[in-house]
């Protein structure tokens, strides 16, 4: 069970409130939960990755376990603590402005 | 009796305002999306329940939202604009060719005849299309081979901002894009032809009668003389009464003739409506006062509009989405401020009132007169 936290837009946008509770397959990594994530709520779709290059938005940051996790590998694996659900995968707009 | 429905796009959320067609008072919903800028939200003519709106943000990107119940839900749609093939380059600040990149819609136009089939116009200037209500979008590509090599973006991006439609001929189309100029089809979007001749832009483009490179802000046309055309340029109003073909200055004794918004009365296809603007570097009416002018000799003669409207100390701007005018028998006239005002006029502009104050900063009005 993996847990996700979506910014409160994105929790307007898909009708969640709370967290996201994800089934994923295989190794735990960004791009797993992000798949597993689109896959249950399409809307989400181009909305934390680009759409056409499946890149991070440059103004989405991902946090897990007090760390910045949004310049690692897509493909990493994320910490043990994600993977077993004990810490939710953080998805956050970055600060901007003033 | 009928009712007015006036949409509002904010950069903080979509409003809707609607009143009975006296037009004095006003019920407000919103915001709908709220904290998302809404460049564009506009109703289909044939179904005016079927209303589109464009919701982005930087963080988050692009989304498009519809309501088939005039705005009380809303559901997303397709939100995929992939652009035709290898879309190649385009000119850049720097002069040097840049990738076209999509970065936003700004603005959805419904068909005139099919609820299901939209236009949207996006930046990097290029024209989608929908046919099936918005769940997927397509490209017009022909569009890029109208020298789209030598578009480049204007301050606000390189935008297709306008899109107008001839109600004669499903196949031709008009659209504006910032900074490359006007541009017509007559094939149903497959070929487009520069319509930029008779357009001089001393101040921006080396040179200054350039085929494309003009910043055109917004086009307007009355539905019963659909050859007739005018424009808002960024310095200049121009007419052309052949679909593009030429075009003449019409800005005659215009305070400022720079601005964004152009609009033709319902009923009076040789009466239009502009908001000058102080210049291109001060983005507010001339000497803080906000006067809409009006030509009813479809241009060269304005008279300013002022009955109900600040004369002093105002420093809005019009954006170029931000003006329209309703079908009641009474024209109405609308307009919205980056202040957050909407100003409306029940009688073609003779005396405005605010019909709301304090919103968001205004980027499109749009108004539906429903039955």
């Amino acid at each position: 069970m993996i847990r996700v936290k979506l910014p409160v837009h994105l929790r307007t946008l898909t009708r969640v409130s709370g967290e996201v509770v994800l089934e994923v397959e295989g190794p735990i990594t960004q791009r797993s939960i992000l798949d597993a994530l689109e896959e249950k709520y399409p809307t989400l779709r181009g909305t934390i990755r680009e759409r056409i290059t499946l890149q991070r938005r440059s103004l989405v940051r991902f946090f897990a376990c007090g760390q910045d996790l949004s310049h690692a590998p897509m493909d990493a694996p994320l910490p043990d603590a994600v993977a077993t659900g004990a810490e939710p995968f953080l998805i956050v707009g970055a600060m901007a402005g003033g | 009796m009928s009712n007015v429905r006036v949409l509002v796009g904010t950069r903080k959320g979509a409003f809707i305002l609607t009143s009975d067609e006296t037009r004095k008072e006003w019920e407000i919903s919103g915001p709908h999306f709220a904290g998302w800028e809404v460049y564009h939200i506009k109703g289909s003519p044939v179904d005016p329940n079927r209303i589109y709106a464009s919701q982005s943000t930087g963080w988050f990107g692009q989304l498009i939202q519809r309501s088939n119940d005039g705005g009380k839900s809303w559901e997303p749609m397709g939100n995929e604009f992939k652009y035709d093939g290898d879309p190649g380059t385009h000119q850049f600040y720097d002069g040097t060719q840049h990738p076209w990149e999509f970065k936003r819609v700004w603005l959805l136009e419904p068909s005139l005849t099919d609820p299901d089939t939209v236009y949207a116009g996006a930046e990097d200037a290029a024209l989608f299309r929908t046919n099936d209500g918005g769940q997927t979008w397509h490209e017009l590509a022909g569009l890029r081979a109208a020298k789209g090599h030598l578009w480049q973006p204007g301050a606000g991006g390189m935008c297709l901002h306008t899109i107008v439609q001839d109600p004669n001929d499903a196949n031709r189309l008009f659209v504006a894009i910032s900074a490359a100029g006007a541009f017509r089809t007559d094939d149903g979007g497959a070929t487009w032809l520069p319509i930029n001749r008779g357009l001089i832009s001393p101040y921006e483009l080396p040179d200054s009668a350039a085929e494309v490179g003009h910043c055109v802000h917004s086009l307007a046309m009355h539905p019963a003389r659909p050859d007739v055309l005018f424009m808002q340029k960024h310095w200049d109003v121009m007419r052309s009464d052949d679909a593009g073909g030429m075009w003449h200055e019409i800005s005659g004794n215009l305070p400022s003739d720079f601005g964004f918004p152009i609009a033709v009365h319902a009923h009076e296809p040789e009466t239009v409506y502009v908001v000058p603007i102080k210049s291109d570097s001060e983005h507010y009416p001339p000497d803080g006062k906000l006067r809409v002018y009006r030509s009813r000799t479809g241009g060269n003669e304005w008279e300013a509009l002022t009955e109900g409207l600040p004369q002093s100390d105002c420093y809005v701007n019009v954006l170029r989405s931000a003006l329209a005018v309703d079908s009641l028998d009474s024209c109405g006239v609308y307009f919205g401020t980056t202040g957050g005002q909407v100003y409306a006029s029940a009688d073609s502009g003779d005396s405005w009132m605010p019909i709301v104050r304090d919103l968001p900063a205004v980027v499109s009005v749009e108004v539906q007169v429903l039955p």
